[in-house]
């Protein structure tokens, strides 16, 4: 897989596709890559990188990158493809200026848990079928790739991309019943009191580096609230527990409906807080109020949260149960 | 408990002057009168409005003044904004001198000084030319080009007019970037102004106000054959502490608010042109 | 030296927080770990490291500086200053305690910062030797020695028990307070684990991370390298490098009104974030190359530059497990330095 995109990219700056591609780039320990932009054959050859850990959603960087002139070919995993066409409904990216290369994925690992798994001092990682081989200072270590998937892999939502402008690897199905509500439901189950407790477990934790927010595609706006000083409401810590709540409960409003899911929030903490949580309780709130949604599905598609109708649920009857 | 810099004093504004339509000038004495304490030439201190914000403003006043201290403040942020709304009789809080001054104690000593300024940027002069006045048998010849935008918006006009064109040995030059009615002084920028004037090599330039007229004038004193040596400015940079412990006021390994914010020119060369 | 058998480590923590509160290491729910106070039943994780450093007890994320009260046109400062209670962490590893030298080095200076003052005054620090460093480990690179720490007192765990040293008048009467449970250690238990560590350590990916063509006196040569560009492209601009690096020690100061009268409270800041250095007229810093590369030559330049040639890295290896992108300080010493093609 990783040749035969090492390839396509080195004949699209061959060709004039584009100038430069967009995709990752190898680290110290194969598992920390680092997206890059590749301007050269030789930049391709030495670095480019596609393997189970190549996990950072690269659309978010096209916002930017398809002003910086000259067309840009990016790679997009099928849920990478949800936040493209989000960004593109939002008017954030130029279609025209970028390539985007389809790439199948049957999931990235976490390497959380290979750690937590006891596997230290990593030097290296292979695929041998669908098994991990890791190579450490004291040994081979060799892990089932189901057992190192990350969590968003685990209740992946689609393996079929959204858009693209030409496939490597096989464009698979959309996943039905991915089980990716079975936490917000066991947190619906939960008394007001007891989710109280989970999510202030969980908040209590933030350092509020602002990774989630500065990771998300849907998080977009040109100068954000919290860092606004005018607003009233930027902070760099939070001063309250109430704070520490409302950053990311804030947040979570600011995305309801435009959120995609693709979960690079959770990923990204270093807290390791499941801020997916609160995205994926708004998505299935607006399902059960709006019909049936997917943010990122189609572009054309007017989102619920943006268009009125006469029929729209009123306020009283979306409050739910309040047990 | 040890002293702590980072907790101010409280000073009472006791008049607020109106020098052009954005720059007032404050006067601040300690509550049971005079300064709050006393500073060098340069030196700079941090106002806050509690709630609002704090920030770092060069001591206009010269530390010869023993009453009060003055700040001269160009409307421009929240604090700014705050500033020019309040009224005499208002506390606000006052931490410092941070900084280090204009060398008036040694290497400045018997020097002919050429002070070269731009709108605001006169306010931190301010203090050295006035200490150079009260201690004029240290000093050789002063001149002092300044330049604004327009006449209104010369900072202290009738200071430079009453008090420093009448010194003896002091030159006063004022220039505005546009002809105006009312106004037969000279029209134009100051890097040019400074030009024509060609002065003389021997003399010390201390120079602030804004980056363009820095850079223009820098280039300017070196071609009529300055060295880079002779040549101090004053610099500003967001400042949170004032002692070089919050980290965001460097220029490559120096803190502007301790290292600096007076450096020479050649210093200056030193360091990453990050500013 | 002194031993403590395994059996008893329960009764030391005790002995040791009937008088002083005493933070350690502990799992949280997601398997990290983060200093928490011991009591009863605390059970000290087996991590090699917390999430988060322990600069935390010296210079914690957000503190009150002071209040004010507001009347009309009049303003009273209120001095919210205390003293710090006597308080043990026990568990810091080798690159956390080189950084308390880091930060000392820059808030016990002239001005003296007394919040921090009164912390490291009342602080003791018990620092446990690593026995199995991670991949991701480079404090050797620094001078650091993972295998002897600094700290009031240092501990290793060794198949003997835990051997304990005091090194400090603070560590001494620390210990004191244990004594009954302690037994003469011999040295020979502490050298064997050493040598198992420093083992590991040679075997270590970063171990031979070279820090030539960095340090004092480069400006000149790394500040306007074309690198930067790509070493910074993807970064977020987000602070998670900054708050888990145990010597970045940058902070805003911010005010709060509380209803009741304004709090002055400062926080840690990042020179990564747009208004790091944002004035009311402009910034010196506007692009996030600019602030990235800031971030970078502090510790690899400007800070060896003020401290005699010390690195303002202790090569903890945080920033290297929890850089959104693996970005890190380890890749752009590879990409500037001299010998590390």
């Amino acid at each position: 897989m990783q040749e035969l995109m090492k390839k396509r990219a080195i004949e699209l700056l061959a060709d004039g596709t584009c100038d430069r591609v967009l995709g990752w780039e190898k680290g110290d320990f194969a598992y920390d890559q680092t997206p890059a932009l590749f301007h050269t054959a030789e930049e391709l050859r030495a670095s480019f990188v596609y393997n189970g850990f190549s996990a950072a959603n690269l659309s978010k960087y096209l916002v930017k990158e398809c002003r910086a002139g000259g067309k840009i070919a990016v790679f997009l995993k099928p849920c990478d493809t949800y936040s493209f066409n989000q960004l593109l409904a939002e008017h954030r990216i130029k279609r025209e200026m970028i390539y985007v290369i389809g790439v199948a994925c049957d999931g990235k690992a976490d390497v959380e848990k290979l750690k937590d798994a006891g596997i230290d001092g990593i030097t290296d990682i292979r695929e041998e079928g669908e098994c991990y081989v890791v190579s450490t200072i004291y040994g081979d270590k060799t892990v089932k790739k189901a057992e190192a998937l990350a969590e968003r892999c685990l209740n992946c939502k689609s393996r079929k991309h959204m858009a693209y402008d030409e496939l490597i690897g096989e464009s698979g199905e959309v996943v039905p019943n991915s089980g990716r509500f079975d936490m917000v439901e066991q947190l619906e189950a939960m008394t007001p009191d007891e989710r109280y407790e989970f999510w202030r477990g969980e908040l209590s934790r933030c350092i509020r580096c602002n990774a989630c927010r500065n990771v998300c595609p849907a998080c977009t706006c040109e100068q954000c609230i919290f860092d606004n000083p005018k607003s009233g409401v930027a902070q760099k810590a939070a001063v309250n527990s109430f704070e520490e709540n409302m950053f990311h409960i804030i947040r979570a409003f600011h995305v309801a409906g435009r959120c995609t899911d693709c979960g690079e929030c959770s990923r990204v903490c270093p807290e390791h807080i499941p801020l997916h949580l609160l995205n994926r309780k708004f998505i299935k709130d607006v399902n059960s109020f709006y019909g049936e949604y997917q943010a990122g599905e189609d572009p054309a598609a007017r989102p619920p949260l943006g268009r009125y109708e006469k029929n729209d649920i009123e306020p009283g009857e979306a409050g739910g149960n309040r047990a | 408990m040890n002293n702590e810099t980072l907790i101010p004093y409280v000073g009472i504004v006791t008049e607020i002057t109106q020098q052009t339509p954005d720059v007032k000038t404050f006067r601040v004495e300690a509550p049971g009168g005079g300064k709050l304490f006393e500073h060098k030439p340069g030196q700079c201190a941090m106002l806050s409005v509690p709630g609002i914000s704090e920030a770092m403003i060069s001591i206009t006043s010269s530390p010869t003044n023993t009453e009060y201290m003055e700040f001269s403040v160009k409307k421009c942020g929240c604090l700014t904004e705050w500033l020019h709304a309040m009224e005499v009789g208002q506390m606000i809080t006052v931490r410092g001198p941070y900084g280090r001054n204009f060398p008036v104690y040694d290497e400045l000593l018997g020097k002919d000084l050429l002070f070269v300024a731009g709108g605001i940027g006169l306010a931190p002069l301010r203090s050295v030319i006035n200490y150079v006045r009260d201690n004029r048998d240290k000093f050789g010849t002063v001149d002092i080009v300044y330049g604004s935008r327009s006449k209104d918006d010369l900072v202290y006009y009738k200071e430079i007019v009453e008090e420093w064109c009448t010194t003896e040995g002091f030159n006063v030059h004022l220039t505005i970037d546009n002809p105006q009615e009312g106004w037969d002084g000279h029209v134009g920028f100051v890097p040019n102004f400074v030009k024509e004037l060609n002065p003389d090599l021997k003399k010390t330039v201390l120079m602030c106000g804004p980056p363009i007229m820095i850079k223009f004038t820098l280039a300017g004193l070196m071609d009529l054959g300055f060295q880079k040596e002779q040549v101090y400015t004053t610099m500003e940079l967001r400042m949170k502490c004032g002692i070089g412990k919050c980290g965001r006021c460097n220029i490559g390994n120096k803190y502007v608010c301790k290292d600096g914010p007076v450096f020479r020119f050649d210093e200056l060369d030193e360091l990453p042109n990050e500013y | 030296m002194k031993r403590l058998s395994f059996a008893r480590l329960n009764e030391f923590f005790a002995a040791i927080a009937a008088s002083n509160a005493l933070y350690l290491p502990v799992d949280n729910s997601k398997g990290k770990a983060e200093y928490k106070k011991w009591q009863e039943g605390t059970e000290m994780s087996r991590q090699l490291n917390t999430l988060r450093s322990a600069k935390d007890f010296f210079f914690p994320q957000t503190e009150n500086l002071m209040e004010f009260k507001m009347d009309g046109k009049s303003v009273e400062v209120i001095d919210t200053r205390r003293e710090a209670e006597d308080f043990v962490i026990f568990g810091v590893r080798a690159c956390d305690a080189a950084s308390f030298k880091i930060l000392d080095s820059v808030y016990l200076v002239d001005p003296v910062d007394s919040y921090y003052k009164t912390r490291r005054e009342h602080g003791v620090v018990v620092t446990l030797a690593c026995a199995r460093p991670a991949e991701t480990c480079f404090c050797k690179v620094f001078g650091i020695d993972a295998a002897d720490p600094a700290g009031d007192v240092t501990a290793w765990e060794t198949d003997e028990g835990l051997m304990l040293r005091a090194n400090t008048e603070k560590g001494e009467k620390l210990l004191s307070l244990t004594a009954a449970l302690l037994e003469e250690g011999d040295e020979r238990a502490v050298e064997a684990a050493q040598e198992k560590t420093r083992e590991i350590i040679e075997k270590l990916p970063l171990s031979s991370l070279s820090t030539e063509g960095l340090g004092a006196g480069k400006t000149a040569e790394l500040f306007d390298r074309p690198e930067w560009k790509a070493l910074s492209e993807a970064c977020l601009g987000c602070g998670t490098c900054t708050f888990v690096c145990p010597t970045c020690q940058c902070y805003d100061v911010r005010d709060f009104d509380t209803g009741n009268g304004i709090k002055r409270f400062r926080c840690w800041d990042s020179c990564m974030y747009s208004d790091f250095t944002l004035m009311a007229h402009g910034n010196s810093r506007n692009s996030q190359v600019e602030r990235f590369r800031q971030r970078f030559m502090h510790k690899l330049v400007y800070y060896p530059d003020r401290s005699g040639g010390t690195f303002g890295c202790v090569g903890c290896g945080r920033c290297l497990s929890r850089c959104p992108i693996s970005m890190n300080i380890v890749k752009v010493m590879k990409t500037l330095g001299g010998k590390n093609k």
